[in-house]
């Protein structure tokens, strides 16, 4: 009896210095294959006197589990070690870059213009575009600049024959839009504008967005509100916003907007020429001769029209310090944005 | 308008600060585009006398002076000055030992080639206080010692820059801008009324009104032997030097501080100048005149003339001729005061390439009844500066081309309807009179009069805007506008822009916007066939034309990064181009790459692989899918490419767009070292898509047959595949290209073409038969179409 005992033992040494599955499978083989050690010892059983036949044989089948338990336990070991052994001939440097993991940009400009189109879309301003080479009664008559007007030497036009010119606003598109369809209308139109003018502050091309709403009953104050809801929801902020009257030949009251420095939150830097205030855009009430010489009837419909300088909100919202960078297309500055 | 507060403070003096007055102006719509002390230049600067200069002794151009600064120093201070003009007895402004001046420059004690020097005499430039730099400043010879410059000069003043807007004509003059700080801090403005002079000589000339349409008033007065020798004195130069105007000489002084106090421009001619009578006339053709300013120019016929009787004398309202302007040989002067009408004169100016202070007012509008009164102001002015006798003055009108009163109707419904708030009568009525027009109530609201300076209020609009002006538009609320919660169509098959341009951008494009008018040279090279449209008025040559394709610019844009170390160029833009070659200009969006260097960003893992046709042909594959229409690619004829790497891309058989190499040729001419992709499509046919329309799916399993056929090496690829797919019938699901070999193993001028077939029934699993059938039809059709040969 004291020979099962051994006998485990020895498999338990022999088991342990096993370091492969086909070792494993000849030192199985050895104790408990049909030739093996605890095979045997159930072949003494027939030595044995009947009563004592069933209690050998359950010592024997107990010493077979055991040793079956042991060899199971390292078959698991060394196949865990095995997988261990191939991941770790795998691994590799995972702080190496990924591939071609570079995507392209949108254009700073128009990265703004798509979060304008967003904001007013939401008040349900539709987009329109117009053509870039407009001509004179679109860009100027039927905005209430006739042709001797001052106002149209503000504008430093571009001229392409007498009657044709590289639009200075995206104005014009409104009053294409009106021309065809009928009020109440709720637009923006975004685009390349022109002035012949370039220095420092001023490119030749610059963006725009134009909006218009016209209604039965749109008024001043409601100008006032879309205009702080846009500023306020560009920022992110709830900025400081005051309103100053101006001049614009199409529009009456005219007004410009501040707001509050984004730079320095009013304080006065360089930014807003230490006054505190920035001026954002121009807006106001559309004159009646505008929407007349649309043929729109100007005692039943008011509205008002606003224009937004595209390359201005984008320096300010991310600190772009030069505005002649946007058309430069160099790399380093455009990756910035994407 | 540039323009004196302390001048202002004469007119109207509100107990505010300049800071609360500049803030007052800037609300109410008059920008103050900034203010600057004057006294804030320097400090330390006293009237002192030379009272010796002697040459120093070991440098020619200096000389040692000994100058008496009264009680400001115990002493006579020696200053070492290289100024020409330091002379005894001069009276000199003196920075003491300590002075600060301009740029923060202290005054400290020095040697100058061994010699001490305590202060220094100073120039106007200096000082910041004058243009003049020939020499140190020479002050008034009765100017007392020691007296503090900044006193002496009156600096303890603000120069105020308003940046009016062009319908504000009327606070082009101190009057003008007096009357807005009346309204705005309720305080009476005290007008300059000037006493109406009779006339001393009897001398005058006739005035005829030939173009009353343009100048319906004319004023002259005719001033006789003024002093030649007489100056202009410190108060006048130092108002109109503040509000940025040169002093020249009394006369035209005078005339610049009227045109400065009153807004209404002036001029004096020399009499003995003018032939016989005034005529107000338009010009004649091929009429020249020599202005002030030394330029001739060829006058055109529609320009207002002030001529006489041989020959014009000025452009009216613009700049006078040389030859009739004063000089210092004039005894007798003729003034004018006239009212011109704005459109006669607008753009004048501009057109002969000046801008002068008269035509800016004119342009903008004058008070069309401030003639008389300007021109008594002048004659005062004058009389007190150059004396003279004056005439009587001379009016030539034309009172039915004169405008008249503006009568208009203010409602108080409207008032509501423009601004959204309703105002009291009293308030109404309270802001509108102090603006000085005239109110009577009616039912519905009022009669307003205007009176003649304020020209700009035309219609009810715009007395609704004074009257919100003046109230200010910030105290109005902020109201989030009502109305209606209406969605806009958006429809499903409209290919927005940002969706192609997400697409490009996740391809690893980035987007640039570059200038709509480029270089004529550059775009001939980039589109030999068109005459681009020219700019009348570019603001340079290298941005003359407006571009016929959008290639200029994406080039420009390449070699800029290429030149700055970028290996990889993937650029793209969406714009108009301006096509001329049909009979109208035509504005086309566009959508347009260029592509140059490696295909992905240099990487350990090493794909250096250039970019070549097919990776750009993917880019562009994977907008066009997002219209789900056919587009076809053909080889391209277009000279600017390479003929064997470009494709002409077509739907329904219509041109839409370009891919290609760049010509080498062309590539070197546009001086880009890599090799370049460009393509173009027109936005209009990536415009819309075709929505999802569902199939049942298919239930039974997909064969695949492959098949490798040889053809002459010039079939393309793209027509054998729709040749299949169209033989192949209803079974064949879909047809590809896996592989293409030439080479050794192959005869020469042949090609090897692996295809891939996917076929499939609806309602069963294929049997061989069937599908035998299928690739028989296939096979025997190749070798018919393209003399195919299955290869073994």
């Amino acid at each position: 009896m004291a020979d099962l005992q051994e006998i485990i033992q020895q498999a338990e040494t022999e088991i342990s210095a096993v370091e492969s599955l086909p070792e494993l499978e000849q030192v199985k083989a050895r104790f408990v294959g049909k030739k093996g050690l605890i095979t045997a010892q159930m072949k003494q059983m027939g030595t044995l006197p009947p009563e004592e036949k069933p209690k050998f044989g359950a010592k024997v089948n107990e010493a077979k589990k055991e040793v079956f338990a042991i060899i199971e336990a390292k078959q698991n070991a060394i196949k865990t070690a095995e997988i261990n052994a191939k991941l770790a001939s795998e691994t590799i440097d995972v702080t190496l870059s990924g591939r071609n993991s570079e995507v392209g940009g949108v254009h700073p400009v128009n990265r703004t213009l798509r979060r304008i189109e967003s904001y007013f879309g939401q008040m349900g301003f539709s987009v329109a575009e117009g053509p870039e080479v407009e001509d004179d009664f679109h860009n100027f008559t039927a905005l209430n600049i006739p042709e001797h007007h001052p106002a149209r030497a503000m504008h430093d036009t571009f001229y392409v024959d007498a009657g044709r010119l590289l639009r200075t606003h995206t104005s014009p598109v409104q009053i294409r839009e009106m021309e065809n369809s009928e009020p109440p209308y709720r637009m923006i139109a975004p685009g390349r504008v022109y002035r012949c003018d370039s220095d420092i502050t001023h490119t030749p091309m610059f963006h725009q967005v134009e909006g218009l709403l016209i209604d039965e009953s749109t008024t001043f104050v409601d100008l006032k509100g879309v205009l702080y809801e846009f500023v306020t929801h560009f920022f992110e902020k709830d900025l400081g916003v005051r309103f100053r009257p101006s001049y614009f030949p199409f529009t009456e009251p005219s007004a410009e907007m501040d707001i509050e420095c984004v730079m320095c939150s009013g304080e006065g830097c360089r930014v807003c020429s230490h006054t505190g205030w920035l001026e954002i855009l121009g807006c106001g009430m559309v004159h009646p001769k505008v929407l007349e010489s649309v043929n729109v009837d100007s005692e039943k419909y008011t509205g008002f029209a606003f224009g937004i300088g595209v390359e201005r909100l984008t320096m300010l919202r991310y600190g772009v310090n030069d505005l002649r960078l946007f058309f430069e297309n160099d790399l380093n500055f455009l990756k910035q944005f994407n | 308008m540039k323009f004196s507060e302390q001048w202002l403070r004469e007119w109207v003096n509100p107990e505010i600060s300049t800071q609360e007055l500049v803030d007052k102006l800037t609300m109410a719509g008059l920008e103050v585009d900034g203010f600057e002390y004057l006294g804030d230049n320097f400090s330390g600067v006293v009237v002192g006398e030379i009272s010796e200069a002697e040459q120093h002794p070991d440098a020619d151009k200096l000389q040692v002076c000994t100058v008496n600064v009264g009680d400001a120093s115990d002493e006579p201070l020696q200053i070492i000055c290289g100024a020409p003009n330091a002379r005894k007895g001069l009276k000199v402004a003196v920075a003491m030992i300590g002075a600060v001046l301009p740029g923060d420059f202290k005054i400290k004690k020095a040697k100058l080639r061994g010699v001490h020097s305590f202060g220094m005499l100073c120039s106007e430039t200096e000082l910041k206080i004058g243009e003049d730099s020939d020499g140190i400043m020479e002050l008034p010879s009765d100017a007392p010692l020691g007296t503090d410059l900044k006193a002496l000069l009156n600096l303890d003043d603000h120069v105020i820059e308003v940046d009016l807007t062009p319908n504000r004509g009327d606070c082009l003059g101190i009057r003008g801008i007096a009357r807005e700080v009346g309204v705005l801090t309720q305080q009476d403005v005290t007008e300059v009324t000037p006493k109406s002079i009779t006339g001393e000589v009897s001398d005058e000339l006739d005035i005829k009104l030939s173009a009353p349409k343009a100048c319906p008033r004319y004023l002259g007065r005719v001033i006789k032997g003024i002093n030649p020798e007489a100056t202009t004195p410190q108060w006048m130069v130092q108002r109109i030097e503040r509000s940025g105007v040169r002093s020249i000489d009394p006369v035209v002084d005078v005339t610049n501080y009227v045109l400065l106090e009153m807004g209404h421009p002036m001029h004096a001619f020399d009499l003995a100048k003018i032939d016989g009578a005034i005529d107000v006339r338009m010009a004649k053709k091929d009429e020249k005149l020599t202005l002030l300013d030394g330029q001739e120019v060829e006058l055109t016929e529609d320009t207002l003339m002030i001529a006489d009787n041989s020959k014009p004398l000025a452009i009216a309202g613009v700049m006078g001729g040389e030859h009739s302007g004063v000089t210092t040989e004039t005894q007798d002067i003729f003034l004018e005061s006239a009212y011109f009408d704005a459109i006669a004169v607008a753009g004048k100016a501009r057109q002969y390439g000046l801008h002068t202070d008269a035509s800016h007012r004119y342009e903008r509008g004058v008070d069309y009844k401030l003639q008389r009164t300007a021109m008594e102001r002048a004659t005062e002015l004058l009389l007190d500066i150059v004396g003279g006798k004056p005439g009587n003055i001379i009016e030539a009108v034309d009172k039915d081309e004169m405008p008249s009163n503006g009568h208009l109707t203010l409602r108080r419904d409207r008032i509501k309807r423009v601004v959204g708030v309703s105002f009291s009568d009293e308030q109404v009525e309270d802001i509108l009179t102090r603006l000085g027009l005239g109110l009577n109530a009616n039912d519905e609201g009022w009669d307003v009069a205007v009176p003649s300076f304020r020209f700009d209020i035309d219609n009810e609009e715009s007395l609704i805007e004074e009257l919100v002006r003046v109230y200010g538009y910030n105290k109005l609320p902020i109201r989030k506008p009502q109305g209606e919660m209406a969605m806009f169509m958006q429809n499903e098959n409209r290919v927005f822009k940002n969706l192609l341009r997400d697409l490009m951008v996740n391809r690893g494009y980035q987007e640039a916007i570059t200038y709509s008018f480029v270089e004529p040279k550059l775009q001939a090279v980039l589109e030999p066939a068109q005459k681009p449209l020219p700019l009348m008025n570019p603001i340079s040559s290298e941005m003359g034309v407006m571009r016929t394709n959008l290639l200029p610019g994406l080039v420009q844009a390449a070699q800029f990064n290429i030149n700055r170390q970028q290996s990889r160029i993937r650029f793209f833009e969406m714009g108009l181009r301006f096509e001329t070659s049909a009979d109208e200009l035509q504005q086309i969006p566009t959508i347009a790459g260029l592509v140059a260097g490696r295909r992905y960003i240099e990487s350990w893992s090493g794909d250096g692989r250039k970019v070549d046709f097919y990776d750009v042909k993917g880019d562009i594959e994977a907008l066009l899918n997002a219209t789900k229409f056919r587009f076809d690619f053909v080889p391209s004829d277009k000279s600017i490419l390479h003929p064997g790497q470009s494709a002409d891309i077509l739907r329904d058989g219509k041109k839409i767009g370009y891919l290609g190499k760049l010509h080498p040729e062309i590539q070197q001419k546009v001086d880009l070292d890599l090799d370049t992709f460009v393509f173009e499509l027109d936005l209009e046919a990536l415009s819309e898509r075709k929505l999802p329309e569902f199939k049942p799916l298919m239930k039974f399993p997909s064969i695949r047959r492959d098949l490798a056929v040889i053809v002459d090496e010039n079939v393309k690829g793209g027509e054998l595949i729709d040749f299949i797919v169209k033989i192949g019938g209803n079974l064949l699901t879909d047809a590809f290209i896996f592989d293409i070999y030439k080479g050794e193993h192959l005869e020469k001028g042949k090609k090897s073409i692996a295809l891939g077939m996917t076929l499939r029934h609806p309602d069963k699993t294929l049997e061989d038969a069937e599908i035998n059938s299928v690739v028989d039809k296939v096979v025997s059709g190749l070798a018919e179409e393209y003399q195919a040969v299955l290869r073994n």
